[in-house]
């Protein structure tokens, strides 16, 4: 189970705040899109959400138990930018984290459970669509790539949620329909809640089972520093997103999505899947 | 077509790459034959036969006294310092940089420090080397690890603090501890930096050497220029620098060359 809560949650900066009174509950295995105008909060939520920041006042629970003040493996992260490492090859970077967990010392893994931890890892890098390219250097991959690669390094932890930070913002629009396939599936197959935050109300209603908008009350200059953001809308997509269940309703790539075979971004020589 | 948009073909390029060397070695020429021409016994500017001599005298003839060929024992003397002050204060400046990088109470309690021991001249300091520490090779070292440690903490410190927050949230999230993101992912991303700082330090690292061995030494590149300097020895004091400026160059060449073999990814992330 992976359910969040979140209790009358405030952030401020000093004088300024930021987050006033953001309460919400996210069910285990929701698919949750925060929207909202620039600067109003949302990746400082998504921050809170993360450890990197704490609230200043308010609880923020998972499975009814305080979040740790630090990120931790129990929750993974994918950024726009600057998500994975460059000194590592593609499948160095999704080993990662296996080698973190395993070794406390070394952080490399040896012999056995280094093969077996490279099988898991192999896997992981053909289900996001990134076999073949495994000896690469982030740097000579496209955006998403790197995102998908990004998503693979998290995964890899089986993380009990998935936050991401506009994840898909810098991609082009072709791209981002595949990487949005892509993102379902791993959805409707992993255990995990994934909390989103975009730009792109497209993006927010194709993937998301749950719209949550952020928003100033008050928004006027003089009044901009002593009232923050707050939860304005919440909108639970109709007819109900399940993760794992198929939608009868599924146009716009809803519900579980089989491979679609070559994709615009994949490797050129690759041929299909 | 704009100034700014004409680009050398490859010819051109490697041409006037070599004009400016071409121009030096002429100019030097020109003004030693006519030198020359008026008193053929001039020391200042000797020609090419004189360069050869001397070169010849200092390299594969042993000196009669020592029974050393003094520019190898002179090379191997001053190499053996400057390498070694560079080891220790690559050693030191890594653990330190990154420790003042990635943790910030050491931050707090080193960096002003640091910062201001870099001003300090080190030179200045070469008085008190030698009366702590004597004549010997301690001091030389000493003053070449004073003078290029603390800009290599700095530089190191800025590039691991440098690093995106994105990158070390992400290792947090993969479960990593402080010791195991200083490990796997800010010592390989700082490494290239290491290298790149290093071979900035090159040249300071060079002065410093030859400034101590100038004050005090019996062998060693800067000893010799500066001993045979009362002789007006023209012939070997330049052949002596250009093989230090080689040396520098090759070192550079070296290290460059090194960062990209085991490093290629810093390569990529620069054309990047």
């Amino acid at each position: 189970m992976s359910a969040l809560s979140i209790e009358k949650v405030w952030k401020e900066y000093g004088d300024q705040i930021v987050l006033e009174d953001v309460s919400l509950t996210v069910d285990s295995r929701a698919f949750v899109a925060l929207v909202g105008p620039s600067g109003c909060g949302k990746s400082t939520f998504l921050r809170m959400l993360l450890g990197q920041e704490r609230p200043t006042r308010g609880n923020i629970l998972l499975d009814g138990v305080a979040l740790p003040s630090e990120p931790g493996a129990d929750r993974g992260v994918v950024f726009q930018r600057y998500s994975v490492f460059p000194h590592l090859t593609v499948l160095g970077n999704v080993l990662l984290g296996k080698e973190l967990t395993a070794s406390r010392y070394k952080a490399r893994l040896l012999g056995a459970a280094r093969r077996s931890a490279v099988e898991e890892a192999r896997q992981l890098i053909t289900e996001v669509g990134l076999a073949g390219a495994e000896n690469k250097y982030p740097a000579q991959l496209s955006g998403g790539m790197q995102q998908r690669l990004a998503l693979a390094q998290a995964l890899i932890m089986r993380p009990k949620v998935l936050l991401l930070d506009e994840p898909f913002g810098a991609l082009d629009p072709g791209i981002r329909a595949e990487i949005h396939t892509l993102m379902k599936r791993l959805w409707h197959e992993t255990q995990m809640t994934v909390v989103m935050v975009t730009h792109d109300m497209r993006e927010a209603f194709t993937l998301a089972t749950r719209v949550v908008a952020f928003e100033r009350r008050r928004d006027r200059p003089e009044e901009k520093e002593r009232y923050g953001a707050t939860i304005t809308k919440d909108i639970s997509i109709w007819p109900p997103r399940i993760a794992g269940a198929a939608s009868i309703f599924g146009p716009d790539r809803d519900g579980p999505v089989a491979s679609p075979g070559h994709r615009r971004d994949d490797l050129a020589p690759l041929g299909d899947i | 077509m704009r100034w700014i948009n004409t680009r050398p073909s490859p010819g051109a390029q490697l041409a006037l790459t070599l004009l400016p060397f071409a121009l030096l070695i002429v100019a030097y020429a020109l003004g030693s034959a006519a030198r020359l021409a008026e008193n053929a016994n001039d020391k200042l500017l000797p020609n090419l036969a004189g360069f050869a001599d001397a070169i010849d005298r200092m390299a594969f003839i042993a000196d009669p006294r020592t029974g050393d060929y003094l520019l190898w024992s002179d090379t191997g003397a001053s190499l053996v310092r400057l390498l070694s002050g560079l080891g220790i204060s690559t050693a030191i400046a890594l653990c330190l940089g990154m420790l003042i990088g990635m943790l910030p109470y050491l931050r707090a309690l080193l960096s002003p420090f640091v910062a201001v021991i870099s001003m300090v001249p080190p030179l200045a300091l070469l008085p008190i080397l030698f009366i702590a520490m004597g004549l010997g090779e301690t001091s030389k070292i000493a003053l070449i690890v004073i003078g290029v440690t603390p800009t290599m903490i700095r530089d190191l410190a800025l590039k691991a603090l440098e690093l995106p927050r994105e990158q070390i949230v992400k290792a947090e999230t993969l479960g990593g501890s402080s010791w195991q993101i200083a490990l796997r992912v800010v010592l390989p991303q700082i490494l290239p930096r290491l290298i790149t700082c290093l071979k900035l330090q090159l040249g300071p690292a060079w002065l410093f050497l030859i400034a101590a061995e100038a004050i005090s030494s019996d062998a060693g590149l800067g000893y010799r220029i500066f001993l045979v300097r009362r002789y007006l020895s023209m012939d070997v004091i330049f052949p002596y620098v250009v093989w230090i400026t080689l040396l520098a160059v090759l070192m550079n060449y070296l290290l460059d060359r090194i960062r990209i073999a085991v490093f290629p990814w810093s390569e990529l992330e620069k054309q990047a």
